[in-house]
């Protein structure tokens, strides 16, 4: 057993497990923070995209002794008390989800891809960019328009504050 | 996944070291295939030696023409470089077509280049961008480097610590991925430098990654998509499966060679 210290939504935590222990299971059953899931269990469903040191990434694809020494941001860290972060808040207005078992992963992607592209997306880019992220229920739609809403508002809101 | 063994080198030095007390080892870089591999019990490497820690691996300097890229730099930093783009934009576009935005973050170029999957992408533009592939005991040419599929001229325990390039007059990569899984099925990267031609195939060819001579005296002859319409593909050297056969992937190869002398300019 190794011990593994990371940052966790601005908190410090620390626990034991296996080298091959996968960072989403630590999160999920070391650290009880199951909003992230584990969908496809072979990178190609985004369902575990979680932040690691201010990057979207495959947590079910990097093992948790890997991001050891990290800071690490899950769907649990994105709102602020009961106030929803912009994307999620989007994601209700814009009814982005219908099961709702992608929409975690769906949620730090939408966060990630604003953070790299500001107010310049458009909905190919917004396409694109979910490559990595794979709905059974929505078709996308919706979910694209949740994305493209809540890049205008957080573009927006920070024009305002320049 | 079966049991190993963590080791986290923040050194090239630290990192050979610790592969030679190793059983059976592997250097891990951004683990994009090599953790995927490992859940699926294809690969039960003894010990892990993570070479993401490694500062002087990551990172891409432009000099003039001249471009050095860190065998630990991401595919996201690849194609994010505005420093490369100014003299190299095919092989950012290259980058920014793998995998997907997580993937990206993660994997890079010297995972790729050492793993020489047969479908990557990054070995197309190693070859024909004529990198010089350099290990912490040597310096590989291109040519010499990749041997076959999943095979290359790295010894055990030889590490890539970065690729380094003059950058052409002309370039560009296309790739048709296949629907399903997005490696590529036939990726061309095509590089005109002075006179000089190199037209790299990937993700088609039945022993990897290879130079396509045909292609390159054509172009030579006149840069221009329609100079290849007389060459011809050997379907005797290319990959069969149940995505493509043999004539299929042949005529893609040309196809996208077209396009990316197309989009080259």
């Amino acid at each position: 057993m190794t011990k593994v210290t990371l940052t966790v939504n601005g908190r410090k935590v620390s626990g034991e497990c296996e080298d091959r222990t996968l960072l989403v299971n630590f999160i999920r059953e070391n650290l009880g923070l199951t909003g992230t899931h584990v969908g496809c269990d072979t990178t190609q469903c985004g369902a575990c995209v979680v932040h690691m040191d201010g990057r979207s990434v495959k947590s079910c694809t990097i093992l948790a002794v890997q991001a050891s020494g990290s800071e690490i941001t899950t769907i649990e860290g994105l709102s602020s008390g009961d106030t929803l972060h912009p994307v999620q808040a989007a994601f209700k207005e814009n009814h982005g989800l219908q099961c709702g078992f992608c929409t975690p992963g769906m949620v730090m992607t939408a966060v990630d891809m604003i953070r790299r592209h500001g107010g310049q997306l458009d909905e190919q880019t917004v396409r694109q960019e979910l490559e990595g992220n794979i709905c059974r229920c929505t078709g996308y739609h919706n979910i694209v328009k949740s994305i493209l809403s809540a890049a205008d508002e957080m573009g927006g809101a920070k024009q305002a504050a320049e | 996944m079966y049991e190993t063994n963590y080791h986290r080198a923040s050194s090239v030095d630290e990192a050979a070291q610790l592969m030679g007390n190793a059983g059976e080892g592997k250097y891990l870089a951004g683990g994009m295939t090599l953790i995927a591999t490992m859940k699926q019990r294809l690969a039960s490497p003894s010990d892990l030696i993570d070479l993401r820690h490694i500062a002087s691996m990551k990172g891409i300097t432009v000099n003039g023409r001249h471009v050095t890229i860190g065998a630990g730099t991401s595919h996201y930093d690849v194609a994010s470089s505005e420093a490369l783009r100014a003299v190299c934009p095919a092989l950012c576009h290259l980058a920014s077509h793998i995998g997907d935005p997580h993937v990206r973050h993660m994997g890079t170029i010297g995972g790729s280049v050492a793993n020489d999957d047969p479908a990557a992408d990054y070995p197309s533009a190693v070859l024909a961008l004529n990198m010089t592939v350099k290990t912490n005991k040597r310096e590989i040419a291109a040519d010499d480097f990749f041997v076959g599929m999943f095979e290359t001229a790295l010894e055990d325990g030889e590490i890539i610590v970065s690729f380094s390039f003059e950058a052409p007059d002309k370039a560009a990569y296309q790739k048709f991925p296949n629907p399903a899984s997005r490696y590529a099925m036939a990726g061309v990267f095509v590089a005109k430098k002075g006179s000089d031609v190199r037209v790299a195939v990937t993700g088609a060819g039945s022993n990897g990654v290879f130079r396509h001579t045909g292609m390159e005296a054509a172009l030579k002859a006149a840069w221009a998509p329609d100079a290849l319409a007389a060459v011809s593909v050997d379907a005797g050297l290319m990959m069969a499966d149940i995505h493509g056969n043999s004539d299929y992937r042949a005529n893609l190869v040309k196809v996208m060679a077209k396009r990316a002398v197309a989009a080259a300019g």
